[in-house]
């Protein structure tokens, strides 16, 4: 029931009408990331003012609702603050998939707490982190063009 | 459920799995207690090294090892014994042959053809062979309709450039069958040898090597009912014995000295270290229940289970079934897409209800890109599914949709 009621909530709205799906014509920072054994694959797109405050963002690619869903929250989220509270927030994320964040934490997530189920359900783990994976690790490598790529073989329906 | 093998398997009247529909048998099958008990008992009663010991245990360990292999044999109509290799899995048998025969007799200009279908472990291990060896692996392509593989597209791909030529009988993703025999005969006339990926045939339909004409056959046991890291490869027996050992070490060798070392003969040249006499025994036991069902009423019960799921998925708007429109095309094998839902979101509302289903590229890539459905949905039946559960799998089929949000 879980499962469904998550479904049906947020998730659903993001998933079929995303706000942050589209090209981006000149972005900062651009990142590949792919659960490859999963076929997630998205390509994320941020700009970056030189206050280092998150100016826009947007996402393109393909992947399971989780993954769409959990992207376009993040984007809603970090669009308008700077780096590093977007990469606190990313953590806090982390730590709730994880089961480590506090609840306090977990409500400035805004939308995107509607996720914290998917810490009870591990073969949905790496679709929901897999943005805000991308995001850390774009910030982490400073790269323009790069590729965050999980080898891990996914651990959905095995 | 009036099916009469269900009975057989603790896994069903497990408190957890109760209400369950595995329709995941494509990737493995579950095991009936003959199974588990035979290999108790060969644990409980005569387990040692076999092949070392110079005891009556060890011996009673060898001969249980031993009677297992002529079973394998006399499963598949192999000529001798001898020509049975225990592996792990097809995964490994593959890549012994990857390893042994295409390290040894592959080389620069040379062609390895394999069909666009192959599950990874029949592309990967080739793939490695061509890169070492310099040479090219040639893709025969199938009907993107039907997924039909024809022989005039093996004969047109297979050439006397040709030196080795991998094949699967039935496509763990399309449920297709393959002209295997027409397209060995089509090998053998160009002198290439040919590789047979018994993955997903073996378990559903009668395989007589000497019929098909290969040289080579891999399965797993897991998928027939067997213990998992058990499988086979079965050789011809003149070409295993031109083959290099695959791996070394215990119980494979003739004569070692400090700089050399001449190997047993077959099969013991092939299986180095202590093996895998438990999984052995229990792969025997699968075979032996399977070949009790009958193969021939296995693959009867699991066609009469894929046509009538897709014959109702034909009824379920926004489903696509992939390959062929008739069900006794499919080997029990049924991959299809839902308009607008992504694969893992279909089996995550199905495993709500309880229903295990595969979804996912199902490692075989180069299909999915040539077909230009990088994921899709698949669910795989035996004989011990039922007809009810066909019906339940439908009626929880058609709200998916719905709990993706859309209003149809």
């Amino acid at each position: 029931m879980e499962t469904k009621e998550l479904y049906r909530e947020i998730l659903n709205e993001h998933n079929l009408n995303p706000s942050h799906k589209k090209d981006m014509s000149d972005p900062s920072l651009v990142l590949n990331g792919v659960n490859p054994s999963c076929g997630d694959n998205i390509t994320l797109n941020l700009k970056i003012d030189g206050n280092n405050k998150i100016t826009d963002g947007s996402f393109t690619g393909s992947g399971c609702a989780v993954s769409q869903a959990s992207v376009d929250m993040m984007l809603d989220l970090v669009i308008g603050k700077d780096k590093e509270e977007a990469l606190r927030l990313a953590n806090i994320f982390m730590g709730m998939i994880q089961g480590t964040a506090k609840q306090e934490e977990i409500e400035e997530l805004d939308e995107a707490a509607s996720l914290e189920d998917i810490s009870r359900m591990p073969a949905r783990v790496k679709c929901a982190v897999l943005g805000w994976r991308t995001m850390k690790e774009m910030f982490a490598e400073g790269k323009n063009t790069a590729s965050a790529a999980n080898g891990a073989h996914c651990s959905v329906q095995q | 459920m009036n099916n009469p093998y269900r009975k057989d398997f603790p896994f069903f009247s497990n408190e957890k799995n109760k209400d369950i529909i595995y329709f995941d048998n494509a990737a493995t099958a579950q095991r009936p207690h003959q199974v588990i008990d035979a290999m108790k008992h060969f644990y409980d009663e005569n387990n040692a090294n076999p092949l070392r010991g110079l005891y009556d245990l060890s011996v009673r360990a060898t001969k249980a090892y031993e009677d297992a292999r002529h079973t394998a044999a006399q499963f598949i109509n192999a000529a001798h014994d001898c020509e049975i290799i225990f592996t792990r899995n097809a995964s490994e048998s593959l890549n012994l042959v990857a390893y042994s025969y295409g390290m040894s007799f592959i080389g620069e200009g040379d062609e390895i053809v394999v069909s666009i279908m192959e599950h990874h472990s029949n592309i990967l291990p080739w793939q490695m062979v061509c890169k070492a060896k310099g040479a090219k692996l040639v893709y025969m392509e199938c009907s993107k309709e039907t997924g039909e593989l024809t022989v005039e597209e093996a004969r047109s791909k297979i050439t006397p450039r040709t030196k080795l030529v991998a094949v699967t009988q039935v496509s763990n993703v399309l449920g297709v069958t393959n002209p295997v025999k027409e397209i060995a005969s089509i090998a053998h006339k160009n002198g290439a040898v040919v590789v047979v990926d018994g993955a997903q045939s073996v378990p559903h339909m009668k395989v007589d090597v000497q019929d098909l004409d290969a040289d080579f056959l891999a399965f797993s046991g897991h998928k027939l009912t067997g213990p998992t890291g058990c499988g086979v490869l079965w050789g011809r027996q003149d070409i295993l014995n031109k083959m290099p050992p695959f791996l070394r070490g215990g119980e494979m060798i003739e004569y070692v000295t400090r700089q050399d070392a001449t190997w047993a003969e077959l099969p013991a040249k092939f299986e180095a270290g202590t093996v895998n006499a438990g999984g052995a025994v229990g792969l025997e036991a699968a075979i032996t229940y399977i070949q009790n069902v009958g193969l021939d009423a296995i693959a009867k019960h699991d066609n009469a289970l894929a046509v009538q799921l897709i014959e109702g998925m034909k009824l379920i708007p926004h489903v696509r079934v992939l390959g062929s429109p008739d069900g006794n095309a499919h080997c029990g094998i049924v991959t299809f897409t839902i308009d607008g839902v992504h694969p893992h979101d279909i089996a995550s509302v199905l495993d709500t209800e309880h229903i295990a289903i595969r979804a996912g590229h199902h490692c075989a890539q180069p299909l999915g890109a040539y077909l230009d459905v990088p994921s899709t949905a698949r669910a795989s039946m035996y004989f011990y599914n039922t007809e009810d559960e066909v019906v339940r799998f439908l009626d929880t089929l058609k709200n998916v949709r719905k709990w993706m949000g859309y209003n149809d």
